[in-house]
């Protein structure tokens, strides 16, 4: 497919290890060290990893245990800590964004136990023993979803930073109760809001799985 | 967001002790399910509990027909499961039609019955600490009556408090005459839904009748009317993904020409989700033409008192009203 040169591009250096490496190594770091420093944050431990200190302990930390893309994590959180803040600064799985942060945009949308729900409405320590999917469990560049590929085929996106949480919209709209037209689907996808307004792109290529299903 | 004790219950009365063990004052435990609505002040600071109670494992989520016909609702029940459940598209289509009509999908996946019933008002001087506002800090003065009052409520307002309850849910549930079933300290009791939520009046912090520990467990819908029509009509600024501006929920049933049964809740325009027993008045018994509906809409707004900035809401709830009616009572 079209798509093949893009991903293999997408993997050698992406926005977020070049950002994680200036914070660690300063702006004279190479690229080498770069990578190393975003791969060495350890999967399950509090972040600030970047700049290899040691783990903070966290005030009234709970234990919660997470099934995230069918890895088991065990954890401590604040009990404040929102499953997006998890996700994202706990377990370093950034693919999923924070837009609002009030439930508003669908940036944070991740699919619990096969269901899409925004993850900065909900608190990690409710999702014991749920099965969590995020962007990194549905495909991966070389191995794409298909609604991913279709993303990239039609050119649904334009900054990228809703993309993941569309994505996630889509993909879960695959299994939902949703009638054939256009319409039908831009009503069941309007709790992803696209800054951009690449959404008659983001139509087509969820209209393109469908029919292809 | 302050600190709070988080606890996770398995069962109904240990919710209910926990809650009433805690310092159960307006801030203190809450019930935590879907979080779509406490999350989301919480993070404004509006909501400061001291204890959440997570609920979510309670068995509250399942849907039952009752060997008299009726449908008993359990508080966990999502908004989506409930929305496609067969019996709410058979039976209750304005249940279904209401609650697809409101937030987004991913939000519908997470919100609860029990929770939307619950849903508090978007004043935005109420999301705003910055801001008076009576509901959120009893006595600070209402900056919604002089400030920005375009989505605001223009019935069951008070000198004190102007904001809209802004679930689709509940209207529809009015109109269907639901009950809501509660559990607390003091032993269970059922509440029509019609004496569920207060106006403001003096005391806009206190937005239903349940008392501190109190939990509602299920809601129970009357038997169907099985050749009644039912619609949920909601006007808003965009097609999708806002709240109303003016909403009718309607259930309808003609016989000979005449309005033999007929319900009338309307959204949007109410401080809390608002029968029009009013426009229902009118409409009772009488032929269904145009002239009539105008009649029961012109009634059901009679006590409207608009603010500065949402006058156009009563020629847009009336409308919404009439429009409603047709719907209900077309044939064919």
């Amino acid at each position: 497919m079209t798509n093949q040169k893009k991903d293999s591009h997408a993997s050698s250096v992406s926005r977020r290890s070049f950002l994680s490496g200036l914070g660690a190594a300063g702006v004279v770091a190479t690229a080498t060290p770069m990578v190393a420093a975003a791969q060495a944050a350890p999967a399950a431990a509090p972040a600030s990893t970047l700049t290899d200190t040691a783990p903070e302990t966290i005030e009234g930390a709970i234990p919660v245990t997470l099934r995230v893309n069918g890895k088991v994590l065990q954890l401590q959180v604040d009990p404040r800590t929102t499953l997006l803040d998890c996700l994202r600064e706990t377990i370093s799985l950034t693919g999923t964004k924070k837009g609002c942060d009030h439930g508003q945009c669908g940036a944070c949308t991740v699919h619990v136990n096969g269901r899409r729900i925004n993850s900065c409405l909900t608190l990690a320590a409710m999702h014991e023993g749920d099965e969590i999917t995020t962007i990194e469990g549905l495909g991966q560049p070389g191995n794409l979803h298909p609604m991913q590929a279709s993303f990239v085929k039609h050119d649904g996106y334009q900054c990228g930073y809703c993309t993941s949480g569309q994505i996630m919209s889509a993909v879960a709209l695959l299994n939902e109760k949703c009638g054939p037209s256009d319409t039908d689907v831009k009503e069941l996808m309007s709790g992803n809001i696209c800054r951009c307004g690449a959404y008659s792109n983001i139509v087509a290529a969820i209209q393109d799985v469908r029919q292809q299903a | 967001m302050e600190t709070f004790k988080y606890t996770k219950v398995a069962a109904v009365p240990e919710a209910i002790r926990t809650a009433a063990q805690a310092n159960t004052a307006q801030q203190g435990a809450r019930f935590i399910a879907g979080g779509t609505t406490l999350l989301d002040l919480m993070k404004l600071n509006v909501e400061r509990p001291t204890q959440l109670i997570d609920i979510n494992r309670l068995p509250l989520d399942q849907v039952e027909k009752l060997p008299d016909g009726r449908l008993k609702i359990g508080a966990l029940v999502r908004n989506s499961d409930l929305a496609h459940h067969p019996a709410v598209l058979s039976d209750y289509s304005v249940l279904s039609q209401a609650l697809l009509s409101g937030a987004s999908a991913q939000l519908r996946n997470m919100a609860t019955t029990g929770g939307n019933l619950l849903q508090r008002t978007r004043c935005m001087y109420f999301r705003n600490d910055a801001m008076a506002c009576n509901k959120r800090d009893p006595g600070s003065g209402c900056s919604a009556i002089e400030g920005d009052n375009r989505t605001l409520a223009i019935l069951g307002t008070s000198k004190d408090c102007i904001a809209t309850n802004p679930s689709d849910m509940n209207v529809a549930l009015t109109a269907l005459e639901t009950t809501i079933h509660i559990q607390g300290p003091k032993g269970e009791r059922d509440v029509p839904i019609g004496e569920f939520f207060l106006t403001p009046g003096n005391t806009p912090q206190r937005e239903n009748v349940l008392e501190p520990g109190e939990l509602i467990t299920f809601v129970i819908l009357p038997a169907p009317r099985a050749n009644s029509k039912q619609v949920y009509l909601k006007l808003r600024d965009r097609a999708s993904y806002e709240f109303a501006l003016s909403s009718a929920a309607i259930v309808a049933e003609v016989s000979g020409g005449k309005l033999v049964f007929i319900r009338v809740a309307l959204g949007g325009v109410g401080t809390k989700p608002w029968r029009s027993l009013e426009a229902e008045k009118v409409l009772h018994g009488k032929t269904v033409d145009d002239k009539t509906f105008l009649q029961a809409a012109e009634a059901a707004l009679h006590g409207a008192q608009p603010q500065s900035e949402n006058a156009f809401k009563v020629p847009l709830a009336k409308r919404c009203i009439t429009h409603a009616l047709t719907l209900a009572t077309k044939t064919a």
